[in-house]
């Protein structure tokens, strides 16, 4: 045998085969980060204890939602139509200290750990929404109370830390923000008044 | 108009393409890297809606997914337009939630269990009844870790 310079193996298939298995790989999987609204559901109640906890109404901020997502929103006995974009600010008065107002909740002082004693609102955001309202808008109007609540929360650790409260990596300081601000949501369970 | 000079011909010229599977791996490896399989074939459609107040679910193995939704264009002939639930791969009542978080939890192991959480993949448009349905069936289920699953919105007021 005769040999005639450096012999090569022909490597053009390799790019078809390689281009396969990339089609293949884009086809099969997803690239999608899965994001959301993070909520915890109270606990299941047996039936035979259901007697409502009695809260004050001056610390209850009720957020009612109808079938035509309508917002009503104020005080249980004084509620007033509302667009959604004045949402947020208006859970966050509601929200923030204001002592010795009775406009506004109650205040407790509370010792939280890296805080010291911080003056804590005992106000609760009720949420009713009606069987027909349309799931958009209610995660439009949980997303607007969790903005008053994550806004709030960014004030107090630029006040005590100097950082933004998703910049926080102490856990420590974390765990106190969050108690000294808690996501004080409560939802009811909805009416049927404008059908499914 | 201008002519092009016909080449000269001396055989074919090859372009050089020794390095393209090279490149053609490169890109593999990154799609096998950043991505993950996709696990259900979708029945529902769901366009999730819009926030802005977004957290990232982490340790994917934790989280199952319950989605909700009208039935595709396609099958809507047979199957109607009203939101069907589903759970894995096929559609489901929502008497069967429970049995779905039952069977999810039993997959997971001991430790695990607390973090288990639970992600809604929702139409925008459906009705609420048939969520809170759902969220009653969780609550009884003590699933009671949810998320909302939602798309990113990047903020356009203040």
């Amino acid at each position: 045998m005769a040999r005639r310079g450096a012999q090569e193996i022909n490597a053009g298939a390799m790019a078809d085969i390689a281009f396969l298995l990339l089609i293949f790989f884009l086809v099969t999987t997803t690239m999608d980060v899965d994001r959301g609204i993070t909520r915890k559901l109270p606990p299941p109640v047996p039936p035979e204890q259901q007697d409502d906890i009695d809260v004050k109404e001056r610390n209850v901020f009720v957020v009612l939602v109808n079938s035509a997502d309508r917002l009503l929103v104020g005080s249980q006995t004084n509620k007033r139509p509302m667009d959604i974009t004045q949402l947020k600010d208006a859970a966050k008065d509601f929200l923030r200290v204001h002592p010795n107002n009775p406009e506004y909740p109650e205040v407790e002082e509370k010792q939280i750990d890296g805080l010291g004693t911080v003056t804590v609102s005992k106000g609760v955001i009720s949420m009713q929404n009606d069987r027909g309202t349309s799931y958009n808008m209610y995660i439009q109007v949980q997303n607007e109370l969790a903005a008053a609540v994550r806004e709030l929360r960014d004030e107090m650790a630029m006040e005590y830390y100097g950082k933004k409260f998703n910049d926080l990596k102490d856990e420590v300081a974390i765990k106190a923000i969050q108690e000294a601000i808690p996501v004080a949501i409560s939802e009811a369970e909805p009416q049927n008044v404008g059908g499914d | 108009m201008a002519r092009f000079k016909k080449k000269k011909e001396e055989g074919s010229q090859t372009i050089n393409t020794a390095s393209l599977p090279d490149i053609i791996f490169m890109l593999l490896f990154f799609f096998m890297v950043s991505t993950t399989m996709r696990e259900t074939q979708l029945l529902v459609q769901v366009t999730q809606p819009k926030a802005t107040e977004v957290q990232k679910l982490e340790k994917k193995e934790l989280v199952s997914y319950i989605y909700i939704g009208p039935p595709p264009k396609g099958r809507q002939a047979m199957l109607g337009t009203e939101p069907r639930i589903q759970l894995n791969d096929s559609y489901a009542e929502t008497s069967e939630v429970q049995q779905f978080i039952a069977r999810e939890r039993e997959a997971m192991s001991e430790g695990e269990r607390k973090l288990m959480t639970t992600s809604l993949k929702v139409d925008k448009d459906t009705k609420m009844g048939i969520v809170s349905d759902v969220k009653q069936e969780l609550r009884h289920a003590n699933a009671l870790k949810i998320n909302y699953n939602t798309r990113k919105r990047v903020e356009d007021r203040n």
